[in-house]
């Protein structure tokens, strides 16, 4: 289905009360044309697979991390909640190594290296589950860069989701996250959510459209890479032929496009 | 026949005002959720689904267990079933409804329900989940309705039903393997991703829904003049052992998998469910009297002298049915999430208004039961007696 169809549907199901599209006011249009497909931006970062490459070492204090995480968290509106954890949306946070790669560790693995933290979003894998499992469609996978995607004024918030990504990657809005957000930090060019939907990374697809690297990418002072894993000649190919890297839980066939160097 | 349902005693009024009210209430918590999101459960980013999806779970079982009535009297004549069918036909009714209000009250944008339809995707099981679900809800309406208004003009059912019949048969156990495989398909859930979920889901199916019907069949009998039938409800009484003792049977082949192989991915879940995890223990008392609850029953069918006793074979049902409902309607549905991916622990607990809201579903459940069910055995009331003459207790 093109765009044009989907709005028509879309403009049909909202006379019926179905759409529920104030989720993104005015913005929506825009930003729309920018989700589906690649953008008419001459300016545009294309790929054939983008992938994020996260050079572990680099990061060596608590600030590192905090400054990609606020980083994508205030060019996404992601609200902050901490009154209640259960309810909590992130799109870039840290675990310990042993539950962000579970299954590897060692009894006898130095305390340091078990407690040290990485950073951890979603893999935008290339055979990803949760595509597979959405009845709406509403996260899907871009053909034109591999980008998996959430249209959330589509999502009906069932989370089935939720339970096939492998990587506890997604979040649900259990409550109205307005009111979670400061003013100030807000980035306006960035549609706020609604309740109800599920919502996760989304390689900053936006900025892409307008030949900006990911938000997280540009904090890092280099200690994220991110490029095209199709091409050899990429910054991001050429780190992977040349350093050792792991992708999480690649057992079990999703096929990641987050690598993690050590 | 629907004039049957507003003609009834007191006792039935006072009955259906009482379900009314736990309707009422149930209302009002879900405009409450509905308001507010589904924060106001005790899901989280963790545990992601809880009672609603459980109880859908579970309900699917229910409404395709109609089938081990229907099956025997259409494929095997097996004619003591004959009054039967009827009740099985109307508890899958009355069970698919409440499958499909769980699934409402558990989506984040209830609104945009209707984008399954607009954007119909079959890759994803759910989307198949609600094909299946409605059409055997019309089938079995097509069915039930359509017999009963023959047996009550007294004439035999049209011709064209009979096919219609055989597809249900046929559609039953679908409807229960696929909700099976919205779990058992997802990578990283090693809890459920098993080969053996649907044969698992259909034998306690098979065993949860017959107790529940007999248990049904003991009251009709006793608050109406229609009897189902001392035979057919020995008959449901075996079905309901065999399936019970599959039932346990495959359980113990996932227990035997994940501890004999001792992979720790495999064995998580059940440690937390059974012993607890790392502290984390909520949900073991509730596990325990399910498991209590399996031995009670299977040790009271599997004596065919105990089954005989009816007040022995009620216990025995309510037993199976509550163990089941806790092990497939809760503990399977939570144990998948915890731990979470990351193998990190987050408890569940269903909330107030989250309890509300799934005993108004099942009272919205029994309310179309019991309607259905008063038409029938009005029906059936009548029609029994014009036949025989007498009183079909005997019968
Ligand atoms: S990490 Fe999870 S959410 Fe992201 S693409 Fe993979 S399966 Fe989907
Ligand atoms: S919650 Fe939304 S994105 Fe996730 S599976 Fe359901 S409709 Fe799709
Ligand atoms: S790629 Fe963009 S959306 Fe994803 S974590 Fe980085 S900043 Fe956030």
């Amino acid at each position: 289905m093109d765009r044009r169809e989907f709005i028509k549907i879309a403009g049909i199901s909202s006379i019926f009360g179905l759409g529920g599209l104030t989720a993104f006011g005015t913005l929506k249009g825009k930003l729309e044309a920018s989700q589906t497909g690649p953008s008419q931006n001459p300016q545009a970062l294309k790929a054939k697979r983008w992938a994020l490459v996260i050079d572990t070492t680099k990061f060596k204090t608590e600030e590192d991390f905090k400054r990609c995480i606020d980083a994508c968290h205030k060019a996404h509106n992601v609200p902050h909640i901490t009154d209640n954890i259960k309810h909590e949306i992130k799109w870039m946070w840290t675990d310990t190594y042993e539950h962000v790669f579970p299954g590897v560790e060692d009894e006898y693995l130095a305390e340091k290296v078990k407690e040290m933290p990485m950073l951890v979003l979603c893999n935008h894998c290339d055979n990803p589950a949760c595509v597979r499992v959405c009845p709406t469609k509403a996260t899907f996978k871009r053909k034109s860069d591999g980008i998996v995607m959430m249209d959330m004024h589509r999502c009906i918030g069932c989370r089935f989701c939720m339970a096939a990504c492998p990587y506890g990657a997604r979040s649900f809005n259990y409550k109205d996250p307005r009111p979670y957000m400061k003013e100030e930090d807000m980035n306006p060019e960035f549609p706020t959510r609604m309740k109800g939907v599920v919502e996760k990374c989304t390689f900053c697809y936006e900025r892409l459209a307008k030949g900006l690297m990911p938000a997280c990418v540009e904090a890092s002072n280099g200690a994220l890479i991110f490029g095209d894993l199709e091409d050899p000649n990429s910054e991001v190919r050429k780190i992977l032929s040349e350093r050792h890297s792991y992708r999480r839980r690649p057992e079990l066939g999703t096929r990641p496009s987050v690598y993690y160097l050590f | 026949m629907l004039e049957k349902a507003i003609q009834g005693s007191s006792r039935y009024w006072v009955w259906i005002l009482f379900l009314l009210s736990l309707i009422g209430a149930g209302v009002i918590a879900y405009i409450y959720q509905f308001q507010n999101g589904l924060g106001v459960t005790g899901m989280s980013r963790d545990v992601s689904w809880g009672l609603y999806i459980g109880q859908f779970t579970f309900l699917v079982g229910v409404a395709a267990s109609g089938v081990m009535v229907v099956l025997p009297y259409y494929l095997h004549h097996y004619k003591k079933f004959a009054r039967l069918t009827i009740l099985g036909e109307f508890l899958a009714i009355a069970a698919v409804i409440m499958c499909m209000l769980f699934i409402f009250v558990d989506m984040g944008q209830p609104l945009r329900v209707l984008n399954v339809l607009l954007h119909p995707t079959p890759n994803s099981v759910m989307f198949y989940d609600m094909c299946v679900l409605a059409g055997y809800l019309i089938l079995n309406l097509i069915v039930g309705w359509t017999v009963l208004g023959a047996e009550r003009k007294d004439v035999p059912p049209p011709k064209w039903v009979k096919p219609v019949i055989y597809l249900s048969i046929a559609w039953a156990p679908s409807i229960h393997t696929v909700t099976a495989f919205l779990y058992a398909g997802l990578p990283g859930r090693h809890f459920w991703l098993s080969a053996i979920m649907a044969a698992r889901f259909l034998a306690s199916a098979f065993a949860g829904g017959p107790a529940l019907l007999i248990l049904l069949c003991l009251i009709v009998r006793k608050y109406t003049k229609f009897d189902p039938g001392k035979e057919a409800i020995q008959a449901i009484g075996k079905i309901v052992t065999y399936c019970m003792l599959i039932n346990v049977f495959f359980l113990g082949l996932e227990f035997f998998t994940a501890f004999y192989s001792g992979i720790p991915g495999h064995m998580h879940s059940f440690i937390y469910l059974y012993a607890g995890l790392h502290g984390h223990s909520q949900l073991v008392p509730v596990m325990w009297i399910s498991s209590i609850l399996a031995v009670i029953a299977i040790f009271l069918l599997i004596f065919p002298q105990f089954r005989k006793n009816e007040g022995l074979l009620a216990v025995a049902c309510a037993s199976t049915f509550l163990s089941l409902w806790i092990d497939k309607g809760f503990g399977l549905v939570i144990g998948g999430f915890v731990p979470n991916p990351m193998e990190r622990i987050t408890e569940y607990w269903p909330t107030f208004p989250e309890t509300v809201i799934s005993i108004a579903v099942w009272a919205v459940g029994f309310l179309v039961l019991t309607i259905l069910y008063k038409i029938a055995v009005s029906v059936k009331e009548e029609v029994v007696f014009d036949k025989y003459g007498e009183k079909q207790i005997q019968g």
